[in-house]
């Protein structure tokens, strides 16, 4: 029994709770087993997938991670580019790093293949934490420490760009990581003329 | 109270409703502010793009992030809301013959939205608050900017108030009979949706308020964002709503679409109230103030509930257009009866753009890179407002345009100014939107940042090489955002000159076409004496599944394979990263 012939503009008289026709029947049910396998996806990957935003996530004195950070950088720095120490600590190592307006702190030296927890937060307000060229993005929020464990799947000298507004330099917030392989390629400290000059390409 | 004896009406030639007059105005003075607000968020659009666009890099850097900040307040805030405003009152009185509640208090609720809007312009204009449209703590503005949302948000919700008291006198005096119409059930929908939006609203922006006065020390950054998305995202799902309530008035009004089953569509409402304020939680898929299983709860089991609601709706808005047709008697083939539509009246080829883009580029995107783990590879990059942009712009500023050319004779009682342009005006803007979402989604995929002044880096330590394909793509977002303010300024124009020099129009005869009046005013779609007949024919059970809608049924199911297709695509680019848990 339908309903009698109306828009969605008229009163609609009597009782409408009425059964739907069968297409729409079928269409819900297509919908609504789609959205479950949209659900089971995420936990899936959670138990079979390589990537996951989970981590350890604690709350933190911005202050006092700030000087665990340095600590970090003067334990295990190897060089420094253009004044900021390039830590290279050992795979399986806590890694700190800080963002700051308008800077990464400090540069990070990580072995491809090895995995390491990645310590984000940040000093003062929220920063974007932009690995490029991968796009891998976590928000970094003062007073909460994001502990992600990672591993590097290839060698390359890679950027953090900042990609959380933070102020009016935001734009000018690029840290550095570099990812070597087993033979220490490509160099830790960084040769390139086109880096050393400080500008692009 | 008046008795309502002594509110004056009058008769609406076309449709035959009873229109309140201070409600009239009420949605008059509404509209005439969003679309104020949308010259001013237009033009900020405009810079912003020539900005983005490296090859022109118009602005300077303070310039970009201040006016970045006054596009997000005037396109999300005070546009959106003053037209949500304009379709409550229109649905509460207008389709219900009834007499507003309190109206004079609407007045001062206008009041008040236009002073807090006010003030922010002025305090974003002086720079005083640059801190964007999040506002995200520590950054801080002046307190006058937090004041002015928080006036702006307590007239909204005043509104909102006067909207279920005018629902109570129009059940309590019979101005309709049975149950009220769907359209008006869904700006109710997006009414209870925007009550629990403000109250967030209230919850972040007063305790933000008083630590910029120095009143307490702080405001803590993972709880404002929780907070801020619970009215920044759910203030969206109000558009939402409002928006699918729109596709079905336009769908009568120009194809005279018919509802397929009440008791689908309104359950596909009540979804989106139960469920759809949960999604904001997709904001903070790789935030460190939550733990996965809140995440996943949150974006999967509510938000896909909500998303349940939009792909019924995204099947019985089509169905229903469908099946009005085929019941006028449009029954060739799979597709005449959208070969044969009206493709020259702007309200249905508003409608039209709408439903596709907002389904096809807004949804899939959205429920692709709200998925907790595809989210790494897509946060704060221009990936995201390519998708916001799909859904708010091309989806629910298109349909309040399509609504605004049967609102202008309707409810203004003007004929549609520059009429060749309006029918055009549709086509541009949805073109040039879908450009800027192409172009900010595939520049956004390279990991470009949102929210960036310069992506040379130019002055930045390190340097940055983004592909060459980049420039393409934010060519195409470039030359895309110009035709969409092209589009957008067609539409102020044409707004502007009905509203203020157009033409009177109060009677329509039927079946004579009238330049500056949308076809389905002078020729209103009707449906024959016999429509029952013919409709439970077309449900007999011995045609099948496909019964009386197989066009659509082809529509949704080329919708879902390419659903299938780009969120499996996502998953599998996901897997070329780090490892990282």
């Amino acid at each position: 029994m339908l309903t009698k012939v109306h828009t969605g503009l008229e009163p609609v008289p009597g009782i409408w709770w009425r059964p739907a026709h069968k297409a729409e029947r079928v269409w819900v049910a297509i919908a609504f087993a789609w959205c479950m396998v949209l659900f089971a996806m995420m936990p899936l990957w959670h138990w079979k997938g390589g990537q996951n935003p989970s981590g350890t996530r604690r709350r933190v004195d911005p202050k006092a991670y700030y000087a665990r950070t340095i600590a970090f950088a003067t334990q295990y720095k190897v060089g420094e580019d253009r004044g900021l120490p390039i830590a290279a600590p050992p795979a399986g190592a806590d890694v700190y790093l800080v963002g700051l307006t308008f800077q990464w702190y400090p540069i990070l030296k990580l072995e491809r293949g090895r995995e390491y927890t990645l310590h984000l937060s940040s000093l003062d307000v929220n920063h974007g934490f932009s690995l490029f060229p991968l796009s891998v993005n976590f928000q970094v929020v003062p007073g909460y420490d994001y502990a992600l464990r990672v591993t590097p799947t290839a060698a390359g000298d890679l950027r953090i760009i900042c990609n959380e507004f933070c102020g009016i330099g935001h734009h000018t917030m690029v840290g550095r990581v570099i990812v070597v392989d087993a033979a220490d390629k490509p160099v830790a400290d960084n040769r390139r003329p086109s880096l050393l000059g400080g500008g692009a390409e | 109270m008046t008795a309502p004896a002594l509110h004056p009406f009058r008769t609406c030639p076309a449709t035959g409703h009873r229109i309140d007059r201070q409600a009239e105005r009420l949605v008059r003075v509404n509209a005439v502010a969003a679309v104020v607000a949308l010259l001013v968020g237009a033009i900020a659009a405009l810079l912003l793009v020539l900005t983005r666009w490296q090859a022109v890099h118009l602005l300077p850097a303070v310039w970009y992030y201040r006016i970045l900040g006054v596009h997000g307040m005037n396109m999300l805030i005070f546009f959106i809301i003053f037209f949500e405003m304009a379709v409550l009152w229109f649905a509460g009185t207008v389709l219900l013959d009834s007499r507003p509640a309190a109206p004079r208090y609407g007045w001062f609720n206008f009041a008040l939205m236009v002073s807090g809007a006010l003030l922010v312009e002025s305090m974003q204009w002086s720079g005083r608050a640059d801190v964007l449209f999040t506002s995200y703590p520590p950054l801080k503005a002046h307190p006058l900017f937090y004041l002015g949302v928080i006036l702006f948000a307590v007239g909204a919700l005043g509104v909102v108030g006067q909207f279920f008291a005018t629902l109570v006198i129009a059940k309590r005096e019979k101005t309709y009979a049975g149950s009220m119409p769907l359209v008006v059930y869904g700006a109710m929908t997006a009414a209870i949706i925007a009550v629990i939006t403000l109250v967030h609203g209230a919850a972040v922006y007063i305790p933000t308020f008083l630590w910029s006065l120095g009143l307490i020390p702080a405001v803590d950054p993972e709880v404002y964002r929780l907070l801020w998305w619970a009215l920044g995202h759910s203030s969206q799902q109000i558009n939402v709503a409002a928006m699918v309530a729109i596709w079905y008035m336009l769908g009568a009004l120009t194809v005279g679409a018919v509802v397929l089953n009440e008791k689908v569509s309104r359950s596909a409402f009540v979804l989106y109230i139960l469920f759809i304020s949960m999604a904001s939680a997709h904001h903070l898929l790789v935030d460190p103030g939550f733990g996965p299983a809140w995440k996943i709860v949150n974006t999967s089991y509510f938000m896909y509930m909500a998303v349940l609601a939009s792909m019924v709706h995204g099947f019985t808005v089509p169905a229903g257009m469908e099946l009005g047709m085929r019941l006028r008697g449009y029954t060739d083939g799979l597709f005449g009866w959208l070969r044969r539509a009206p493709w020259g009246d702007p309200g249905f080829s508003a409608l039209v753009l709408s439903v596709v883009v907002f389904g096809f580029f807004g949804g899939i995107t959205g429920v692709t890179i709200g998925t907790e783990q595809i989210n790494i590879t897509v946060h704060n990059t221009l990936r995201v407002p390519g998708h916001f942009h799909a859904t708010v712009v091309s989806g629910t500023a298109m349909s309040f345009m399509g609504a605004t050319y049967y609102l202008l004779p309707l409810v203004f009682q003007r004929k549609v100014a520059f009429w060749k342009l309006a029918k055009v005006q549709p086509y541009l803007f949805s073109l040039g939107m879908l450009m800027v979402e192409m172009g900010m989604t595939f520049a956004g995929s390279f990991g470009v940042p949102r929210r960036h002044w310069d992506i040379s880096f130019s002055q930045a330590p390190f340097d940055v090489a983004f592909s060459p394909a980049v420039d393409l793509f934010l060519a195409v977002m470039g030359i895309g955002g110009i035709l969409a303010v092209t589009g957008a300024l067609s539409f102020i124009a044409i707004a502007v000159k009905s509203v203020f020099f157009g033409e009177t129009v109060t009677e329509f005869t039927r079946g004579v076409a009238m330049e500056g009046v949308p076809q389905g005013l002078t020729h209103p779609p009707v449906h024959p004496k016999n429509a029952d007949e013919l409709n439970e024919a077309m449900h007999a059970p011995a045609r099948g599944i496909a019964g009386a809608t197989p066009g659509t049924l082809v529509l949704v199911a080329v919708f879902l394979v390419a659903f299938m297709l780009y969120y499996f695509t996502n998953w599998k680019l996901l897997t070329f990263l780090w490892k990282i848990g």
